[in-house]
């Protein structure tokens, strides 16, 4: 199929979904509206929401808030994961001690940190940012965790018969293969921290677009909460195709950049 | 005999330990020599603990009894002096070639401005110049198998360790690869111990040919000499006469411990 079908279809998919949105909630099938406006609004309002935030400047406020939020999640998410799965795949017996609570904390499902966090933090982006580095962390500690641990056992016995000491191992041997599984988990962990900021600011906040969505269901205002959910969709998916220009960057000597593992 | 010995190793024995307190004793009372300048092949049925003696003369493995000397020096931890050829992939895949074949010298702390263009000297004596910028995995197994030897060759070692390196190669590949091996190491004549199974492969390459028991607890159970003339074409080596007598008579010996090296796996795996 050619790019340009492809396309055709893709679109598509979205104007019949959207058409027979607006159809439904505002001709009456048999007598009766199936999309009752008030729990289901229509394409048309949602669509006026979204261009009203924008042509008064309101959503970039909230935009940057969540942007700052998610970037600041997954910078110090990552960089601790980094480092404490690093320590802990050189650290055999740290890890065999703390492994029981890693698990633990892992299971929890971190949404009921975020009032603990409100509590501890107060209610501006740090609350936010401390429920993001939860999630990012754990992803990216795993995955570099899993990176040190296997590298393969050939390239690390050449490294030694080169003269390679435990300081240039490190640098050329486990440093790239624990941060190519780190990449490889890139797009979950920044989907996460997005996850972190906006359920954040969903729970309690003044500001971003977690905080925009709740505003406008605290009114029943249908047609923002899904402007809201639109713009966040967009958002994200800026975001990722960021991530996939970063990663082509950075994996050009993996096989296939697609074959994820992690 | 006045040239230095390379490579001793005196009555080692290797042993591993395996889960249920039992030890498999791979390797027994091995005795063997590589003098300076020397290329000596192993050949063995599979499984005979071939390559777990190289590993001893690498310092990668610990004999459990018995000694191992380096230039008359015993080896403790990794013997510096030894360039390893592995046979799986052993490339650094996040480097270019050429990176992959300069690291070996800055390691050792040469400034990379002069470590590259003498990479990418050795990536063009391996035939490999215009590849210098490819990754790996976007080399083929003998292209990567002459990066690797030219990772190895850069550091200049004094002994060269091959465990099986053309194993994974096609046969055209594998004679190609032979003689650049020939062609590199008659430059400069190191001491080269060659693991193979290839009986062939081993006496058209080296100056003695080593054959090993069928494990476990394998022995050094021959060695001959090959005094077919160097400089040598592994192309034209196998038509010799003195090369087919020789084939023959190290054959006759190496039958016998293939047939006992599958029947021992075999059974083993009849036991399971």
């Amino acid at each position: 199929m050619s790019r340009v079908t492809l396309l055709a279809l893709q679109v598509l998919v979205a104007v019949v979904c959207l058409v027979l949105w607006q159809f439904f909630a505002s001709v009456p099938v048999f007598g009766k509206i199936l999309l009752p406006p008030f729990f289901f609004s229509n394409p048309v309002d949602v669509f006026a929401q979204i261009v009203k935030w924008f042509s008064s400047g309101v959503i970039w406020k909230h935009l940057g808030i969540t942007l700052t939020e998610s970037i600041l999640a997954f910078v110090i998410g990552s960089a601790g994961g980094v480092l404490i799965g690093f320590w802990f795949a050189r650290q055999p017996l740290v890890a065999a001690v703390f492994d029981p609570y890693v698990k633990m904390v892992n299971a929890l499902p971190r949404v009921v940190l975020a009032p603990i966090f409100a509590l501890w933090l107060g209610l501006g982006i740090w609350s936010k940012v401390a429920l993001g580095v939860t999630l990012v962390f754990f992803i990216v500690f795993f995955n570099v965790y899993q990176g040190v641990k296997e590298v393969s056992r050939t390239v690390l016995d050449n490294g030694r018969m080169l003269g390679m000491s435990e300081r240039q191992l490190m640098r050329h041997v486990y440093w790239p293969s624990a941060l190519s599984w780190m990449f490889s988990s890139l797009h979950t962990s920044v989907g996460f921290a997005v996850v972190g900021a906006v359920v954040g600011e969903y729970l309690g906040s003044a500001a971003g677009l977690g905080y925009l969505i709740q505003q406008a269901e605290g009114i029943f205002d249908v047609a923002g909460v899904f402007a809201g959910m639109f713009v966040l969709s967009a958002f994200v998916i800026l975001i990722d195709f960021g991530v996939t220009l970063v990663e082509r960057r950075l994996l050009v000597w993996r096989p296939t950049a697609s074959d994820g593992r992690g | 005999m006045t040239t230095p010995t390379a490579v001793a190793l005196e009555d080692a024995k290797v042993a591993f330990r395996l889960g249920d307190d039992r030890v498999y004793t791979a390797v027994e009372k091995a005795h063997l020599s590589v003098a300076q300048g020397e290329f000596v092949a192993i050949v063995g049925p599979t499984g005979c603990g071939k390559s777990t003696l190289l590993n001893v003369a690498a310092g990668l493995l610990k004999p459990a009894a018995g000694s191992v000397k380096i230039f008359d020096q015993p080896l403790a931890g990794l013997n510096p002096d030894a360039g390893y050829l592995f046979q799986a992939d052993a490339l650094f895949p996040w480097k270019t070639a050429l990176d992959n074949v300069a690291i070996g010298l800055e390691i050792k702390g040469t400034p990379r401005a002069e470590a590259l263009p003498r990479a990418q000297k050795w990536l063009t004596s391996v035939g490999l110049g215009a590849f210098a910028g490819r990754y790996p995995h976007m080399l083929s197994g003998g292209q990567r198998k002459r990066v690797a030897l030219a990772q190895v060759l850069i550091r200049d070692p004094k002994i060269l360790l091959m465990d099986e390196p053309f194993g994974p190669l096609d046969a055209q590949t594998r004679q190609v690869m032979g003689n650049l091996l020939l062609d590199l190491w008659n430059a400069d004549r190191k001491a080269v111990l060659f693991v193979t199974h290839d009986l062939e492969e081993a006496i058209a390459l080296a100056d003695r040919v080593v054959i090993m028991s069928a494990g476990p607890s394998s022995r050094i159970i021959g060695d001959w000499r090959v005094t077919l003339p160097r400089p040598r074409d592994i192309f034209e080596v196998r038509l010799d006469k003195e090369f087919h007598a020789l084939h023959r008579e190290i054959w006759s010996v190496l039958k016998d411990e293939v047939m006992k090296g599958y029947a021992q796996s075999t059974q083993a795996a009849e036991a399971v």
